[in-house]
């Protein structure tokens, strides 16, 4: 094969030599830039773009049409007039069973359970994962296996023992019981991402700290914290999007009034009752969808580096 | 790591232990004190509270025989395979077309990546709007023209579930695309080259070398969108609840429709069993490939 390569190169070689004999210099092609190729790539990345983006541009042009406009017109055309009505809805008026103060409930609830949630849960799988990768214990390997191995079980399995057990404490339905239920099922893949970067840090690091007598709390707070920023940015990317996206525990372990904004907005738009206002529906889904949206458009090749390691979780 | 030199008691390395409590508490009691319960409790007669009162394997006999459940397995297969077969298709061209030393790669990539932000109840809200067909794309169609033009997949009981399929492919291709570009820019340059010097045309370059080359990427990204098939549940409920009628049923719907509202306890916990082995037979062959077979980690 290497002689099949050269001898192909030595052509090309004399063929390209040849070229220039004929034509003069050649510096860069021009006719390159619209080649068959060129064009062929282009156009299908193009139309797929297009594709991937059509959802969005529909839902901010129906949130900002009237009513009348959506029943008579087309819903990939423009609004003729735009109106900020449904938005102003969506947020302070949208009814959800008997309350009809919005969505704006939603989202505090949102963020009274993703706040303390991502905080909550990146501090015990920090630490965890710190003592996994520098404090190793006996049996330590084995509690790990199991977190890992319990990533991938349905999350119905162990929703209802879950409830019993909030019930017994007396949390089930509140905030807290909420901010709980996240908090142990990031542990998995959280522990996973903070294990193995500590794991890669230089271990006389470790050792230097401890010939100068620093402890467990010292080291972490001290040398590994401050060391390892970019992976809790990771780590907060992550939490927030998957904690602000969750329904499933949302539904289960809330009541109506502490609903997260995924529950409220699926509320509010299949709720059988009344006149189906699509420009409101619309508002509201942009609305839930923001948060998540302006984490990923800010933090780039991060949130590539998050869900890469989030598509594990089960 | 340190602690081989000394003999050691239960209070050795006592921190470590402290903060690990949180993760074996979580392991033990949650994953497999949680997961035990439930499979235990799949055996009894439970309703609306769980009691141990044991029928053998009644609840399964009766879930098997029940039409809702079969239609949901149905839904999930059919899914599944749309989803398996699409996603990595699909991801991996947009990959490979990425992967062509283009201009605005990261734009692309920005935009293709972008519905996996987005929670299920968003994606399945805006296709739910996109799909009505009084006013989405089926009323556009013929309002240029085409009078007899019918796509109401949600309204339509015996493809909704292609409809949900789409909305799901909307949303998850661009991590699959992204997994799959990693794996693509983890192969040498020097086999382009040499592909390239032997004058082997590019798909069959991918098709021959560059696949088989990244078969480990493509497990990883098999049992990932295996997992998320299994657990598909907000997007049903955002897009038809469940309908029309039981047509789009799912597994996972299943499950909490009989515990927290149909107070039929023995049935959720039958049916998130069988979700729970399921998984089980698609994690164990890939653990026993990944982990079993080579030992070097």
């Amino acid at each position: 094969m290497a002689e099949a390569a050269a001898s192909m190169s030595g052509d090309a070689l004399r063929r390209e030599a040849l070229s220039r004999d004929a034509s003069g210099p050649s510096g860069t092609k021009p006719r390159h830039v619209l080649s068959r190729r060129n064009i062929f790539l282009y156009g299908t990345l193009i139309v797929v773009a297009l594709y991937y983006l059509l959802p969005l541009y529909v839902m901010i042009v129906t949130s900002l049409k009237g009513m009348p406009e959506i029943r008579l017109g087309n819903i990939f055309s423009p609004p003729l007039e735009i109106t900020f009505e449904p938005w102003i809805k969506a947020w302070s008026q949208a009814c959800t069973g008997l309350n009809c103060d919005g969505l704006s409930r939603g989202f505090w609830n949102s963020v009274r359970i993703t706040v303390p949630s991502v905080l909550l849960s990146i501090a015990i799988a920090s630490v965890n994962g710190y003592a996994l990768a520098n404090w190793r214990f006996k049996g330590a390997d084995t509690f790990f296996i199991i977190l890992i191995v319990g990533a991938f079980i349905p999350y119905q399995v162990m929703i209802y023992p879950i409830v019993i057990i909030l019930r017994e404490i007396g949390i089930y339905g509140t905030l807290t019981g909420l901010v709980i239920v996240h908090s142990i099922f990031g542990m998995p893949i959280l522990t996973l991402l903070f294990r193995n970067y500590f794991t890669s840090m230089p271990e006389e690091l470790f050792r230097a700290a401890r010939v100068d007598g620093a402890g467990f709390w010292g080291i972490y707070l001290r040398i590994m914290l401050p060391m390892s920023l970019p992976i809790f940015v990771v780590a907060i990317i992550l939490q927030v999007t998957g904690i602000w996206n969750d329904f499933l525990f949302g539904v289960v372990y809330t009541r109506p009034d502490t609903y997260p904004m995924t529950v409220q907005l699926n509320n509010i738009v299949n709720s059988v009752q009344g006149v189906k206002e699509y420009n409101v529906n619309m508002a509201a889904t942009i609305l839930t969808g923001l948060v998540p949206l302006i984490v990923y458009f800010v933090s780039g090749k991060l949130f590539v580096r998050g869900i890469a390691a989030g598509a594990v979780k089960g | 790591m340190s602690n081989s030199e000394r003999p050691n008691q239960l209070l050795r390395n006592l921190n470590a232990k402290v903060a690990s409590i949180p993760m074996i508490l979580t392991a033990l009691v949650v994953f497999v004190g949680g997961t035990a319960w439930t499979v235990l409790y799949s055996f009894t007669n439970s309703k609306l509270l769980p009691r141990l009162n044991f029928v053998g394997l009644d609840q399964y006999y009766r879930l098997w025989a029940t039409p809702r459940w079969l239609v949901s397995i149905e839904n999930l297969l059919i899914y599944g395979v749309i989803s398996l077969v699409f996603s990595l298709v699909i991801g991996f061209i947009l990959a490979a077309l990425l992967d062509q030393k283009i201009r605005f790669e990261d734009t692309f990539r920005t935009i293709f990546l972008y519905p996996f932000a987005l929670s299920f109840i968003v994606t399945g809200l805006v296709w739910q709007w996109l799909l009505n067909p009084d006013f989405g794309i089926q009323r556009v169609v013929r309002d240029l023209g085409w009078t007899n033009f019918s796509f109401d997949p949600l309204y339509n009981s015996s493809i909704v579930i292609y409809g949900i399929s789409i909305a799901a492919l909307w949303q998850g291709t661009g991590l699959i695309m992204c997994l799959m570009l990693a794996g693509l820019r983890g192969i040498d340059e020097d086999i382009w080259k040499a592909a390239r010097v032997d004058g082997i045309p590019m798909w069959k370059t991918y098709v021959f070398i560059i696949i088989p080359m990244m078969r480990p990427v493509f497990i990883t990204t098999l049992v990932i969108i295996a997992a998320g098939i299994v657990k598909v549940y907000d997007l049903v409920v955002a897009q038809t609840s469940g309908g029309p009628g039981i047509a789009s049923e799912v597994p996972a719907k299943y499950v909490y429709d009989y515990m927290f509202f149909a107070q039929n306890l023995g049935q959720g916990f039958a049916a998130s069993t069988m979700m729970l082995l399921s998984v089980v037979i698609v994690i164990v062959p890939w653990a026993y490939l990944e982990f079993g077979g080579k030992k070097h980690g």
